[in-house]
């Protein structure tokens, strides 16, 4: 393991909830260590708290105790507005269900988190354009989700992901509610992210999807089972519209 | 992230439901609207009740004689005459807080021009009369002092519906009226006094010199004055201590000892318009409590929309925060679209408040008064209730856990 400084870095954290009176440990102490650039696929059946770490390495919950480094900094004791900011300036969510505004067309979804990183009109709608042509969606700009297919709206929430910029992107089961041809075409996408150094963290629970990533982490009732490093398969297959992005 | 912005993704947002914010709106919009439409009938009441009390003169006080009693039955004021002359020169010199005072003796008489007559109340007085009722005469000189000093100068002013009357749309100036065959010059015509609050027309009046009425007219005692004495006092803020100066003065005058009735009265015009505002007041509060209620119904409307659009979009306000949107953003956010749809309401009841208002005063012919004060209050009270009524909402949403927001379903 090399000595730089790792993107992200887990130093025996714990996650406790509260039912009620009753404590539930879901994570029991959990440390990893993520250099930049490396796509992980964190697998693990359901209860093995993989979505707990997920939200945790996301910045939407805090661990009970231990230490979250993202990029350097503990981020494991601040409020919600710096978690927001941490959120909005480190970090590009792709949510299974992809998560878009309805009524909301493409490109004003890709702006979100351009309007509360506070940039301006003009440069957002530049950014919102250029993120939503990388991922060959350059002439939906205007359609709104309903109009737009599963895998479509799943590159518009991958848009949204990339348009800050961001060092590390987190995708929970991003290709949970897609066929597989479509799965195909959102994992080429994502190793192309990768390969242009974007960290790139998925959690799954399907064999097929982890063979794509460079590293998998397997979890089991709350701490780390196995953790090892593969060659990825590549993404065979490549759509229409890949094609063109890279010919371009 | 900029005002204006949040200002347009809430218009959005409320676009998106337009029936619903509609309804929303219509409590603030009835609300104000209703404000806005009864302060105005009010207002207008009032200016009306001020104006007939402004044409009858302000800071007046009219002395009137007292009750004749005989045998048990008592006469009303007026019945008898207490006050005399000297009493009214008293008065017009020794209370400072008056300005002038000036006799007004009363009779029916028929004046008689050339081809037409009208019966009407001849007035004998004084010319400080006319400064009193502040009354100025539209054609002529009018009375003098000498025509007063001359002991019976046969000379007479005319109200306009005297003038009208008698003389058509010509000139009565220089023209001669007959009172039980005496001849009396026109030497002035006043102008249009209007209505007194009671509907009495002002201006259907003559006057002539208070010594020529006395020999011509009406005879009788020297020492008395058989009518009733107007007082101005020098400020309208001053009329009550004119009243209690010279309620004083005629009880000093006339020996009543201390603990008897006055044997005159004084009626403090001032005092009476005062009640008469006050009646329109509380009307005016009342209507506009009313609406105030309204307003804070149309509050809790839109408090409950905005509960109910803060659960519906969830997991909307769970993406925003998972791309980074901050508590204060999401309070934000509410609140703006609570304030935009308050404030909105409160403009849309102010363009019906005064149409509806306008529309009101044609169709029942009121007068009606829009202050642009009560405007600009309405306006910014509904956008306070929107804040208010939109504070626990938006904070609601702003607590949100994006964990569990992002779940919803």
């Amino acid at each position: 393991m090399s000595n730089s400084q790792a993107l992200l870095e887990l130093d025996a954290v714990t996650k406790t909830y509260h039912l009620g009176d009753l404590p539930v440990q879901v994570l029991h102490g959990v440390s990893l260590r993520v250099e930049p650039g490396e796509s992980v696929a964190i697998m693990g059946a359901s209860g093995s708290g993989k979505s707990t770490l997920m939200n945790i390495l996301g910045c939407l919950d805090k661990p009970s105790s231990g230490h979250y480094m993202l990029g350097g900094r503990d981020v494991s004791r601040l409020n919600r507005g710096e978690l927001a900011e941490v959120r909005n300036r480190t970090i590009g969510f792709v949510f299974q269900n992809f998560n878009l505004l309805s009524r909301t067309s493409a490109i004003e979804n890709v702006e979100l988190p351009l309007i509360y990183a506070g940039v301006g009109t003009r440069e957002r709608t530049r950014r919102a354009k250029s993120s939503l042509e990388r991922v060959g969606l350059a002439d939906r700009l205007d359609h709104h989700p309903s109009q737009l297919s599963g895998g479509q709206q799943q590159r518009v929430a991958v848009a949204r992901a990339l348009v800050t910029s961001p060092k590390l992107i987190l995708a929970d089961e991003p290709t949970g509610n897609l066929d597989s041809r479509t799965s195909v075409e959102i994992m080429a996408l994502f190793q192309e992210l990768g390969d242009s150094g974007i960290t790139v963290v998925l959690v799954t629970h399907e064999n097929d999807i982890a063979a794509y990533a460079r590293r998998v982490i397997v979890l089991k009732d709350g701490l780390i089972q196995d953790d090892h490093r593969q060659e990825p398969v590549r993404a065979e297959l490549p759509p229409p519209v890949m094609a063109e992005v890279k010919t371009a | 992230m900029n005002p204006l912005l949040t200002f347009r993704l809430a218009l959005r947002a409320l676009l998106r439901n337009k029936m619903r914010s509609f309804l929303t709106m219509l409590g603030i919009i009835i609300g104000v609207s209703a404000v806005i439409a009864m302060v105005a009938i009010g207002e207008g009441a009032k200016a009306q009740v001020e104006k007939s009390f402004a044409a009858m003169g302000t800071s007046l006080l009219i002395v009137m004689p007292g009750s004749s009693s005989s045998g048990g039955a008592r006469g009303g004021f007026g019945s008898q005459p207490t006050l005399t002359w000297d009493d009214l020169k008293a008065i017009q010199t020794e209370v400072s807080s008056v300005k002038s005072a000036a006799p007004v003796l009363r009779s029916s008489a028929q004046l008689v021009s050339e081809d037409q007559n009208w019966t009407t109340t001849v007035q004998g007085t004084t010319p400080s009369y006319f400064d009193i009722r502040t009354w100025s005469m539209a054609s002529g000189t009018g009375l003098t002092q000498s025509d007063v000093d001359g002991g019976g100068t046969k000379v007479i002013v005319l109200g306009q519906t005297v003038a009208s009357r008698l003389f058509g749309s010509g000139d009565p100036v220089g023209q001669v009226v007959r009172i039980k065959n005496t001849p009396f010059q026109v030497v002035g015509v006043l102008e249009v006094k209007g209505q007194s609050p009671t509907g009495q027309d002002y201006d259907d009046g003559a006057f002539v010199p208070v010594t020529t009425f006395q020999s011509k007219i009406q005879g009788g005692l020297q020492k008395y004055l058989s009518g009733t004495i107007f007082v101005s006092a020098v400020s309208s803020a001053d009329t009550s201590r004119a009243q209690t100066a010279v309620t004083n003065l005629l009880r000093d005058r006339h020996r009543i000892p201390t603990g008897a009735d006055d044997d005159f009265s004084i009626r403090n015009l001032t005092e009476i318009a005062g009640a008469q505002q006050e009646g329109t007041k509380t009307m005016t509060t009342l209507l506009a409590s009313i609406a105030f209620v309204s307003l804070v119904v149309g509050g809790i409307g839109i408090m409950n929309i905005m509960l109910v659009s803060v659960t519906e979009r969830t997991r909307e306000i769970g993406v925003r925060m998972a791309v980074g949107a901050k508590p204060h953003h999401i309070l934000a956010q509410f609140l703006v679209e609570a304030l935009t749809l308050s404030l909105l309401g409160g403009l849309l009841g102010v363009a019906i408040g005064i149409g509806g208002g306008a529309w009101l005063a044609a169709k029942f012919a009121w007068p009606i008064l829009v202050r642009p004060d009560i405007v600009g209050i309405s306006v910014v009270f509904s956008a306070m209730v929107g804040v208010c009524f939109g504070l626990y909402p938006a904070r609601k949403a702003s607590l949100l856990d994006p964990i569990e927001a992002l779940r919803y379903e």
